[in-house]
């Protein structure tokens, strides 16, 4: 049974180390470019099976960006949609037989080790942290683009003990954000590898169809609740402090009370 | 008990221990929501992205207890 913690490195280009896992969201960009450019090419207003099945995923994300935070959350579309599509592709990419399984024996110290081609682009931490980074950098970017100063108020604020409390909070709740956001991904998809290694190991046929059913679904719902988290962290992030989204707004009151 | 077996005990601990927790929340996060949704069926798109991001929050500490036994395992 073979389980590395870490992506195994495979050459270094210029002391540069390039790594099974950087290799395999190498391949993902690429696939999610040219699919881009293929889709991108050929639009028609009469829309294909391909640019249907596209059309359908954009829809949905910008749906669910909608019904966070109305019309202006359009903004955010295309950071949560890239999200979105690179980790669920990853995450599927690392299903495919031959991640983890093609390579080639290394024999470092006297004993041989294998070293795969190949490793699912997120379950290698190196690659959640640089997208939780991402993330949470661009959560700090709309804020300041929308409430330039003001946002951040949020984090330090003299107005009396408990408002000063509460942005120290803030501040260790975005750094925490980082951390937990990496560490969701990574251990979800980590965790579906070592559980798919260990069924194969012990029932090869059969038994582990049912975990690979599981592990699909769980690389869509981890996609999900990643871009949905950024676009739910960037809605708050952009809304003035004490301005919270609830029934103290008079237009969340009138859709209540119509029942809507 | 030697320092390997103390070391797989606690890996074993760690996820034994470390999951109940956030079972019982999710438990009772999915219950609370498939009740909302029981009551009012209209609402259900809502519930379910709140669900699922709720669910996120308290999924994320039984991921801790992962990070730390994968540590113990293989650091």
């Amino acid at each position: 049974m073979h389980i590395s913690l870490a992506a195994e490195p495979l050459f270094h280009l210029y002391g540069f180390t390039v790594t099974n896992s950087l290799l395999a969201s190498f391949i993902t960009s690429i696939l999610l470019i040219i699919i881009a450019v293929l889709v991108s090419s050929k639009l028609n207003k009469k829309p294909g099976r391909f640019q249907t099945i596209v059309e359908v995923i954009f829809i949905f994300i910008i749906d669910l960006a909608e019904s966070v935070g109305g019309k202006k959350a359009r903004d955010f579309v295309p950071l949560v949609l890239t999200f979105f599509l690179f980790i669920l592709l990853s995450n599927w990419l690392g299903l495919l037989p031959g991640f983890g399984s093609i390579g080639f024996n290394e024999i470092e110290e006297g004993h041989t080790t294998f070293v795969p081609l190949l490793r699912g682009a997120t379950a290698d931490l190196n690659t959640t942290l640089a997208l939780a980074l991402i993330s949470v950098f661009a959560i700090q970017y709309y804020g300041v683009a929308k409430l330039k100063l003001g946002y951040f108020k949020r984090f330090l604020n003299f107005s009396n003990p408990i408002n000063f409390f509460v942005g120290i909070l803030e501040l260790i709740s975005d750094v925490a954000k980082v951390i937990s956001f990496s560490f969701r991904l990574f251990g979800n998809i980590f965790a579906g590898e070592v559980l798919l290694a260990v069924i194969t190991s012990l029932v090869p046929i059969i038994a582990p169809l049912p975990f690979f059913g599981l592990e699909i679904f769980v690389g869509l719902i981890q996609a999900l609740v990643f871009s949905m988290l950024t676009l739910v962290f960037i809605q708050l992030a952009t809304i003035e402090h004490g301005e919270a989204p609830g029934l103290d707004r008079p237009m969340a009151r009138k859709e209540v009370e119509h029942g809507t | 008990m030697g320092p390997e077996e103390t070391k797989m005990l606690a890996t074993a601990l760690v996820m034994a221990v470390g999951t109940i927790a956030p079972a019982l929340g999710i438990g009772i996060l999915a219950g609370k929501a498939l009740e909302a949704i029981g009551r009012n069926p209209e609402a259900a798109s809502k519930i379910q992205t709140n669900m699922i991001l709720a669910i996120a929050f308290t999924e994320a500490i039984a991921i801790y207890a992962l990070v730390v036994a994968l540590i113990i395992k293989f650091v």
